[in-house]
């Protein structure tokens, strides 16, 4: 079946960048439809099961390029419904950061001070708040006390979790059955349902066509619930404003699959893709030493064993965001959990040749696992991924019926890349590796490449048109009408968690967007205040609203 | 469950499994597993069940899969002396493990299927990928139990209530903005 309709504003994604815009364009009054590819799930349906087809894979991505594997949310509220919500904002000198162009990557109109009132806006809504270090998990606890021995400092990091609900099941990657992560479907999009948008799950865009109109028509599949690789139905509808919000790894994929439809795209569309400087490193901690060296147990005569409990990230070292350190040499290293499975596989060893991936050794590793400690570090890469020709559909050749797929991202680290991997690296081994305190090695990069569940940049804002497919006010170059919100927007690698400052920038942009809508005759007005969690609490995204 | 994986696809598959997470010998004459470890391995978690299954998309190419992992060990460590296995599960334990290291590190377009196949062996073991989390550690699934994975409470859901030492462990960032931020 074929479907045709119109609207004002189609929105593709609703993870940051499109709830924020199906909400503020919809309390606007204008019509919004939201276009998201993955499946629609409420609290109770996040399982907590590791099993194929869970939860756990029906909600995330897991896309292999050349060089870079990214991993993304694929359901309603995007990547909000699986991270690990820890917010901070973007250090000052990230803003005037040259990387590869030799001149500041970000457009002059935005800063760290100009980004603040945006960032307050998010973080009122969400909530975010500060966390407190009695409620700091065991995971994040280890991590300050090896920091604080090694002559290091360590934050307690900005969080979007309701301690007060939170069961530290460390579950959050499948969606927070407890509701204690705010996510998006807690805010902004019962917001944005309120005020009549409307939410499609399962509508995967392929392109964007303009019409002669100069309105837009938005070709879509409709998958599968089950087996992703599966169309059930195609359809089309025509919008006057679409904002592109698929996410960085999907965003520059859908545009180039619509060349053929808008005409001439900027070169930066699908170019200077960052992997926020990604890379892990894990230790496996000497119990004894953990008591004896940090003076730690959990009340019970454990000193740690502790890799399974908890919420994420929670603690962070910033030593190393120091505007005064040269470029490509600050980086933050945060404490993070991964589950088992993705969260074992690249891990390394000590083999009898060097670090190993598998084999005996590996397996000696997995059974001292609850020892084990995983630090995130995010840092400053180079841009250097390229997006290749678009697969046929989707941002990927699915494998699996969901969650594993093949991208067209190639990424090599450039030099810079791999030296801020290396002092970070370094950094990572001497607070762990103290006194024998535990044994150090970064994930392997040899299997899938480097990795990201921060990929941003694929199509990002600036004031060069050179280097940056998008102006300063979000919109495509030479493609008025077109917005882009998500990730891929933001210009470089921000060496910390980056949701935050996405949303920031998409409530920034937020005005410029309904002034192009006024413009095309859509009667919309900006002005909302941002949802607060006491003004929709009563109307969860959930699955009762889906018929409403 | 797709039909279809002949006696000597499976026996290779085990191999390949076995060694990405070796396991010990089901009988004495098993010649799939290595015998490299006391306890069980990616096969006894599970891994073909795994590589098999619908979900997991890559069970149309095991036979292939199987086949080119003979021919790469005939290939690599030349005329198989004993031919009453497939070459590959003919090969001693670090043979093995030399052949999935070219194979998973070389750059060619098929690297993506060897991965695939030790990206699902390890998941088998290290998250019991093909089964309920809380079945399968209710049955005291290997992987789950070698890492020590803790059971969920009676309803099925996880909950850690003493999570934290409680107390402040290190000084933040001088820097620190009021709200907690990076400056």
């Amino acid at each position: 079946m074929t479907v045709h309709e119109k609207t004002d504003v189609l929105i593709i994604g609703s993870g940051f960048g499109g709830a924020i815009a199906a909400y503020h364009l919809a309390a606007g009054g204008a019509r919004v439809v939201v276009l998201e590819r993955g499946p629609w799930l409420a609290a109770n349906e996040f399982d907590q099961d590791f099993r194929v087809g869970s939860s756990s894979t029906r909600i995330f991505d897991f896309t292999v390029g050349d060089g870079m594997s990214v991993l993304a949310g694929n359901c309603v509220g995007g990547g909000s419904v699986v991270y690990f919500a820890t917010m901070p904002r973007a250090p000052r000198y990230t803003f005037e950061r040259h990387g590869s162009i030799g001149r500041r990557i970000w457009p002059a109109a935005i800063s760290r001070d100009s980004l603040e009132p945006w960032y307050d806006r998010v973080t009122e809504s969400l909530p975010v708040t500060e966390q407190r270090w009695q409620d700091v998990p065991f995971a994040g606890g280890l991590w300050a006390a090896a920091c604080d021995r090694a002559g290091h400092t360590c934050n307690a990091v900005p969080s979007a979790v309701d301690v007060s609900l939170c069961t530290n099941c460390n579950w959050m990657m499948s969606g927070c059955t407890f509701d204690a992560k705010r996510s998006l479907l807690l805010n902004y999009l019962p917001g944005a349902l309120a005020y009549g948008a409307e939410i499609r799950p399962l509508h995967e865009v392929q392109h964007i066509a303009r019409l002669e109109s100069g309105d837009f028509e938005i070709a879509y599949h409709v998958l599968d619930e089950v087996d992703y690789r599966q169309v059930n139905e195609t359809g089309s509808i025509e919008a006057k404003i679409v904002v592109v919000a698929a996410g960085t790894a999907a965003t520059p994929v859908i545009l180039r699959r619509s060349e053929p439809y808008l005409g001439s795209l900027p070169d930066a569309v699908g170019k200077y893709f960052s992997g926020n400087g990604e890379r892990l490193n894990t230790a496996v901690l000497d119990e004894g030493r953990v008591r004896d060296l940090l003076g730690l147990d959990r009340g019970n005569g454990v000193a740690f064993e502790a890799a399974q409990i908890g919420r994420g990230p929670v603690a962070a070292c910033w030593d190393w965001l120091d505007g005064s350190l040269p470029e490509y040499e600050r980086f933050s290293l945060e404490q993070l959990y991964f589950p088992p499975g993705l969260g074992t596989v690249l891990a390394q060893a000590p083999g009898p040749d060097g670090p190993v991936w598998f084999g005996r050794e590996k397996k000696e590793m997995l059974r001292r696992w609850k020892s084990w400690l995983t630090i995130f570090t995010m840092s400053e890469d180079d841009n250097e991924g390229v997006f290749g020709a678009p697969p046929p559909t989707g941002n990927a050749v699915r494998i699996s019926q969901q969650m594993f797929g093949v991208g067209a991202l190639r990424y090599r680290p450039t030099e810079n890349t791999l030296r801020g991997w290396v002092k970070s690296d370094a950094a990572v081994r001497d607070i762990l590796e103290r006194d024998g305190l535990g044994q150090v090695l970064p994930w392997t990069n040899e299997v899938i490449g480097a990795y990201t569940v921060h990929p941003l940049a694929s199509c990002r804002i600036g004031d060069d048109p050179a280097t940056s497919a998008l102006d300063d006010r979000h919109e495509l170059r030479g493609q008025p009408g077109i917005f882009v919100t998500d990730g891929s927007a933001v210009p470089g690698a921000l060496t910390v968690n980056p949701a935050l400052t996405i949303s920031a920038l998409a409530e920034r942009a937020i005005p410029g967007i309904v002034a192009a809508a006024r413009a095309r005759g859509v009667e919309v007005r900006y002005g909302a205040p941002v949802p607060t969690p006491a003004a929709t609490s009563a109307r969860p995204a959930s699955s009762a609203l889906r018929s409403s | 469950m797709e039909p279809g994986l002949d006696p000597d696809s499976i026996m290779t598959l085990e191999a390949f499994a076995d060694t990405i997470v070796p396991g010990n010998k089901r009988f004495p004459e098993d010649r799939a597993i290595a015998g490299e470890s006391s306890d069980d391995g990616a096969v006894a978690a599970g891994a073909l069940d795994l590589l098999q299954s619908p979900a997991g998309g890559v069970a149309q190419w095991l036979p292939a899969l199987a086949q080119g992992l003979n021919a790469y060990a005939q290939g690599m460590f030349g005329g198989n002396a004993d031919d009453s296995v497939p070459p590959f599960v003919a090969l001693s334990y670090e043979q093995r493990v030399a052949l999935v290291n070219h194979l998973t590190t070389q750059d060619t377009p098929e690297r993506q299927g060897w991965v695939n196949l030790a990206v699902f062996s390890n998941m088998a073991f290290d998250s019991a990928a093909h089964l309920h989390t809380a079945e399968a550690l209710a049955a005291g699934h290997p992987g789950l139990q070698i890492l020590g994975f803790a059971p969920p409470d009676s309803d099925g859901r996880w909950r850690f209530p003493h999570a934290s030492y409680g107390r402040q462990l290190s000084q933040s960032h001088p820097a620190t903005t009021p709200a907690g931020n990076p400056s």
